[in-house]
């Protein structure tokens, strides 16, 4: 039984050099017993294989380097730091970050920049262009930055509902491109005036939260945003995104939204995306066992002590690992029972361990 | 060892021990603290009894009547005079104090209300521990409760804890006693919503009433040169705890003030806490004389050094050997040369049999002190007789069929080769024995790879299989024809290196011999079938190359791209015979190009050994042959390039200076998202690593070919071009985490430059060549980026190391079943079909099924 992809490379193959039907069939029958040959033995023990084939290079990567997403005013933390986060599944990444992919005609870079303005998370601070405060009458005059608010069709009458929703005390008024920002109680209204102007600054006024820094990027005659912050969820619904490629490299969001499924594709993509610029050759069965493994359960899990590890049955396999005593101990409130089916309790017993040539239970006749 | 393992551990169980346990399975009660009498015999009832097993030799185990070593030793027991908090359960007993009737011992709210419960808290327990369970427990508990009384109307008080182990009940103490009858009463109904198992444990165990002492053997007691003994510090310990459990006795008898009694149980307590465990936060650790604290039972377990990572999944060896090792090309790939001193220490078994019987006896014969001998017999019943001058002659007499003689290792016997770090499955292969003069372990350096060794000092431990079940394995499984085929990315891990593919470059490339020459060179690679060398009288390397190949191989590499030259490059061999290309890196080397996996492929590993063997040897005989240097004037340039380098320099000086000067004046064009500094930095940085790389593009383009130093560049034998171009042209800029240096004094990197100087020449950027030689500053900062990488190496290893062990420790068990599907430990299904084509790496080609190939070559079998 070969695998389909392997079976339509034969097809193509004698189609495309026009081999006789008999020759066909031993292109077939050999390709056949070629891949019989070339599968994996019974007993072998992938799961080593795997750590030892990500955990050898490992020592050969560079600490702290950083990759420009397609654009040197960005960065993204890659190599060993990034790849020890992504196994152990950490819920907070050093650098968060989204490729956000558009639909024709945005992609063709048409009104780009408005849009990455739009999917930024701006404050109030950005519209201001100058803040005068009247002394006497209590009065904070700000004047608007026409252009910026051109960017995010914003219009001071906007702003002034916006800001009147979460600064309370305060009433604000539109005037030409200045609002003017009155306290409405009685007393002590200068220095409120001054708490009000630093507070009003960091006001949400418009884009998606958590997407601080937004870049558009030209890759392969296509452009496409790339953000610093991600909120996956909010930047799919905007219209004009391609909801088909845009991604994030956080794992927790892309499983919330997506699935688990999804979630393993993510792990495996952000390893080789780390192996690949480091240049290092790891064939992907072995990234695709780990992602296999950390999603296994339906929920993601690191490859740590809280997380694949404690999911093992064997309570020496679990002691033998970190914190011994704890398991011990809780093994035995529990009477749990261990059954010396892993690798690290039959090596502790001097005992074949269930694995490769350990496996079969031969015994001589004496 | 002659024994066969007829018992199996199926499984272990883990459970508490009650009291009444401890008292059925201990062989003695404790009652003296005191060790030995006056003659130094043990005590009996002391912790030294015999019958807790013995360590002095000459004496008999009371228990089993084994000598030392046969008996494993047995427990004892110390009966308790005033019960005593375990401090591993101090948590346990709070909670469960807290959660139970003080009188009644039954749940504090009625027992229905928390059955609603019961799936969240074992979804709890699942995802993060008993102890979070606990937690919860305790928590619902405390909400639901109304009132301060318990279901039957008890009034409740407040229970709090004094660490380390003091209960208090509304300011008063709580005696263990109390506690423990309080434990006493709650049911086995209620233990497991605590997540406790009522088969395995009761609560009231946790106050100890009875302390089980280990056995002698655990705690062997070591005698020094001076004769005097020197307890361990278990002993130390429980010493202790018996004496003021003595005291604590005769106080309670003698009727004495409740205060003293109290202290002494109080100093029990502490004995016994810190019998088991010496770091509890809140206690004074016990110390020895000297000061340093005593390593009890806690400390045993834990920890690297602890007894389950270094006694239990680590084991020690007999019958291996370690040494600084050393190159040598005449040996095979799959040999290790072993010098004769550790050949004659380690033997091997072999059974004597009727037929082998003369062929054995000469090792005994020869005996121990000479080559090759043999060290010991073993008789059938399993005693190990030395084999000595004095007694060879009986021993020969004796021999016969049954026998064991441990004969020295010959040429040939199965080793196993390894070097640490074991980072991967090729860390640790089999080898064929060659016994060499000489003091140090010889390898192939084509090997040097896959152990990742070099000669500077590197030392390597070499290990014996003792049983033919061992033996085979490592020949079958381990051996490095076995191995050449990483199953990292499915190509060869052994190949060229260094001067074996710089010598196959120069040979593909530009030799030509004369016939003579030619069967020279083949001569001293070992081959001596010349019959394919063509009869003429100019041989070109190519030809001569083709002759360690089989006559029916047919190869054509890919170009490494599009470029005329590249495709002119590109190997192409026809039934053996090497027609077009040149031999480089991306063919001979180790993890790339096809050529290696192809001869594997087709040939075998047993027949591509042999040949990359030959491939090695021609490349570096070739060179020996060729004369091969490299010299300073290989990065001479010419007089108009110099010119133009220098030029080119001079221009993004310019231009950085330019920058500098928009930036002053604030007129720079800002990167989106950056400062100004950030820009400016940025721009400047590009700008020199452009003209770093244009001053390297013409040095690269000038040098001379031919050079020994260009040479070693082009066929990828060792450096790069980048390190050409920083001896011919320019260094370049001293990267610092992550930017220009920009550290070291107030404002400046150095005190030679002026405070505030963004210019190239104060950042570290370095505009000599290696040649030209550095300048002061320049020398100055090459030392800090030097530095800085050292660092990032120091601090990498450790981190690489921990992600490594964790990855091992969650996928060891991991393992393709016999029905294809990859299972974990308990047969849990994590893939279905491994890799998603159940192909294994180590038998693709870099990864793919490659079926054009397969189908094209399929007529030739």
């Amino acid at each position: 039984m070969l695998p389909p992809s392997i079976k339509k490379e034969v097809e193509t193959y004698v189609k495309e050099n026009k081999l006789t039907a008999a020759k066909a069939k031993k292109a077939q029958e050999t390709v056949e017993r070629e891949y019989t040959y070339g599968k994996v033995d019974a007993g072998e023990a992938v799961g080593t294989i795997a750590a030892e084939s990500i955990g050898e290079p490992g020592t050969q990567m560079t600490l702290d380097t950083f990759h420009f997403a397609g654009v040197s005013e960005m960065n993204v933390t890659m190599g060993l730091p990034r790849l020890i986060e992504v196994l152990d599944a950490r819920k907070t990444i050093s650098t968060e970050m989204m490729e956000v992919y558009l639909h024709a005609p945005y992609k063709e870079g048409q009104d780009i920049k408005k849009i990455a303005e739009k999917i930024k998370e701006t404050s109030f601070r950005e519209y201001i262009k100058e803040v005068n405060i009247d002394v006497l009458e209590a009065v904070m005059t700000i004047a608007l930055d026409s252009e910026k608010m051109a960017l995010v069709d914003a219009s001071p009458d906007k702003l002034v509902k916006i800001l009147a929703k979460s600064a309370k005390g305060v009433s604000f008024k539109a005037d030409g491109n200045t609002i003017i920002a009155k306290s409405t109680s009685k007393s002590d209204t200068l220095k409120e005036i001054y708490l009000l102007k630093e507070k009003i600054k960091s006001i949400y006024i418009n884009g998606v939260k958590g997407i601080s820094m937004v870049l558009p990027v030209k890759r392969d005659e296509e452009f496409l945003l790339v953000t610093a912050g991600t909120n996956y969820k909010s930047i799919l619904k905007i219209d004009g995104v391609d909801t088909a490629r845009t991604i994030t490299n956080n794992l927790y969001e892309i499983e919330a939204l997506l699935g688990i499924e999804a979630a393993r594709q993510a792990i495996i993509n952000e390893i080789e995306k780390v192996l690949d610029n480091q240049g290092i050759d790891i064939d992907v069965r072995h990234v695709l066992l780990v992602a296999d493994t950390m999603t296994m359960t339906g929920k993601v899990l690191g490859i740590s002590r809280y997380g694949i590890v404690k999911e093992k049955q064997s309570v020496l396999a679990r002691a033998s690992f970190e914190t011994p005593l704890k398991h011990v101990f809780s093994a035995a409130m529990h009477g749990e029972l261990d059954p010396l089916n892993s690798v690290i309790e039959n090596v502790m017993m001097n005992q074949p361990v269930p694995l490769g040539t350990g496996i079969p239970k031969l015994v001589m006749k004496k | 060892m002659e024994q066969q393992a007829e018992s199996y551990i199926n499984d272990i169980k883990f459970a508490y021990l009650s009291p009444k346990m401890i008292k059925e399975m201990a062989k003695a009660k404790v009652v003296t603290p005191e060790l030995y009498d006056k003659e130094g015999y043990p005590v009996d009832g002391g912790l030294m009894d015999v019958r807790l097993g013995v360590i002095d030799p000459g004496l008999r185990c009371k228990t089993d009547g084994q000598r030392i070593k046969d008996s494993l030793g047995h427990f004892g027991y110390v009966e308790l005079a005033r019960p005593v908090i375990h401090i591993s359960f101090v948590a346990l007993i709070l909670d469960l104090l807290r959660c139970t009737c003080r009188e009644t011992g039954e749940l504090l709210i009625p027992k229905n209300k928390i059955k609603g419960y019961v799936d969240e808290l074992d979804a709890i327990e699942a995802a993060q521990g008993v102890s979070e369970r606990r937690k919860r427990v305790v928590e619902l508990i405390h909400v639901m409760r109304a009132t301060t009384k318990s279901p039957s109307g008890v009034k409740q008080k407040k229970i709090t804890l004094e660490k380390p182990s003091t209960f208090l009940e509304d300011e008063r103490r709580i005696s263990p006693i109390e506690i423990r009858a309080r434990l006493e009463r709650i049911s086995d109904d209620d233990l497991p919503l605590f997540g406790i198992n009522p088969e395995a444990m009761r609560p009231e165990w946790a106050v100890l009433t009875m302390l089980l002492i280990p056995p002698v053997t655990m705690r062997p007691s070591i005698t020094l040169e001076t004769g005097e003994r020197s307890e361990d510090d278990l002993t130390h310990k429980l010493g202790d705890i018996v004496r003021i459990n003595q005291r604590l006795f005769e106080n309670i008898n003698a009727g004495a003030p409740e205060i003293i009694i109290e202290d002494l149980w109080d100093l029990l307590q502490y004995h016994i806490t810190t019998f088991f465990n010496n770091e509890v936060p809140q206690l004074p650790p016990a110390r020895h004389r000297s000061g340093q604290p005593l390593k009890t039972i806690t400390a045993r377990i834990k920890s690297k050094e602890g007894r389950i990572r270094h006694n239990l999944a680590g084991k020690r060896t007999n019958f291996s050997a370690r040494t600084v090792i050393s190159p040598d090309p005449a040996i095979e790939i799959n040999e290790v040369g072993v010098p004769k001193i550790m050949a004659m220490k380690l033997t091997v078994p072999e059974r004597v049999t009727q037929w082998n019987m003369e062929y054995l006896k000469r090792f005994v014969q020869k005996g121990a002190k000479s080559y090759p001998g043999a060290n010991y017999i073993i008789r059938p019943d399993g005693r190990r007789k030395r084999i000595t001058d004095e007694a060879k002659e009986a021993l020969l007499e004796e021999i016969q069929p049954g026998f064991v003689v441990e004969r020295h290792l010959l040429d040939g016997d199965v080793a196993l080769f390894n070097r640490q770090p074991s980072l991967h499955r090729m860390s640790m292969m089999c080898h064929k024995v060659r016994v060499l003069p000489g003091k140090t372990l010889r390898m192939n350096p084509s090997v040097t790879i896959p152990y990742n060794a070099d000669f500077d000092g590197d030392e390597m431990n070499l290990h014996i299989p003792q049983t033919e079940e061992a033996r085979a394995e490592a020949e079958i499984l381990m051996q490095v024809q076995t191995q050449i085929v990483s199953p990292r990315f499915g190509l060869s891990i052994v190949g060229c290196h260094q001067d074996a593919v710089t010598g196959n470059y120069v040979l593909s490339k530009y030799l030509t011999f004369t016939r003579q020459e030619a069967i020279d060179l083949l001569m001293i690679i070992g081959v001596e079938d010349f019959s394919r060398l063509p009869n003429k009288k100019v041989i070109s390397g190519r030809e001569v190359f083709s002759v360690v190949l089989p006559e029916d191989f047919n190869f054509v590499a890919e170009p490494r791209s599009k470029s005329e030259q590249d495709i002119e490059n590109a190997v192409v061999i026809k039934n053996g015979n090497f027609e077009k290309g040149v031999l480089d890196k991306s063919q001979l080397g180790a993890g790339a190009g096809l050529l290696l996996r192809t001869l594997h492929k087709k040939y075998g590993a047993d027949r591509m050994v042999t040949i990359l063997g030959h491939i090695f040897k021609l490349g570096v005989n070739t060179l020996l042959k060729y004369g091969f240097t490299a010299a300073i004037s290989d990065t001479d340039l010419s007089v108009e390039s110099d010119e133009r380098i220098r030029q080119l320099l001079n221009e993004a000086e310019a231009d950085v200076h330019k920058m500098i000067m928009e930036y002053e004046q604030g007129t720079l064009e800002l990167l989106p998202g950056r400062s100004l500094d950030e820009t400016v930095e940025l721009k400047i940085l590009e700008r020199l690593n452009k003209a770093r790389n244009d001053t390297g593009t013409i040095a690269a383009e000038n040098a001379v070919k031919t050079t020994g130093t260009m040479l070693m560049v082009q066929s990828g034998g060792r450096g790069n071009l980048i390190n050409v171009a920083q001896m011919a042209a320019c260094v370049g800029q001293q990267a610092f985490r992550g930017g220009r240096i920009s550290t070291g004094y107030k404002g400046r990197t150095l005190s030679c430059f002026k405070k505030g100087d963004l210019g190239s020449e104060a950042r570290g950027f370095i505009r000599n060549s290696f040649r030209s030689g550095l300048k002061p500053h320049e020398t100055f900062f090459m030392a800090m980026t030097g530095r800085d990488s050292l660092m990032d190496t120091a601090l990498r290893t450790p981190k690489s190391g921990y992600l490594y062990r964790r990855l091992a420790n969650a996928l060891q068990d991991i393992k393709v079943d016999y029905d294809g599907t990859v299972r974990d430990a308990s047969g849990k299904i994590v893939q279905f079909q491994y890799g998603e084509d159940s192909m294994d790496v180590s038998k693709t080609e870099g990864g793919k099924f490659n079926v054009k190939n397969i189908i094209e070559t399929m007529g030739d079998h």
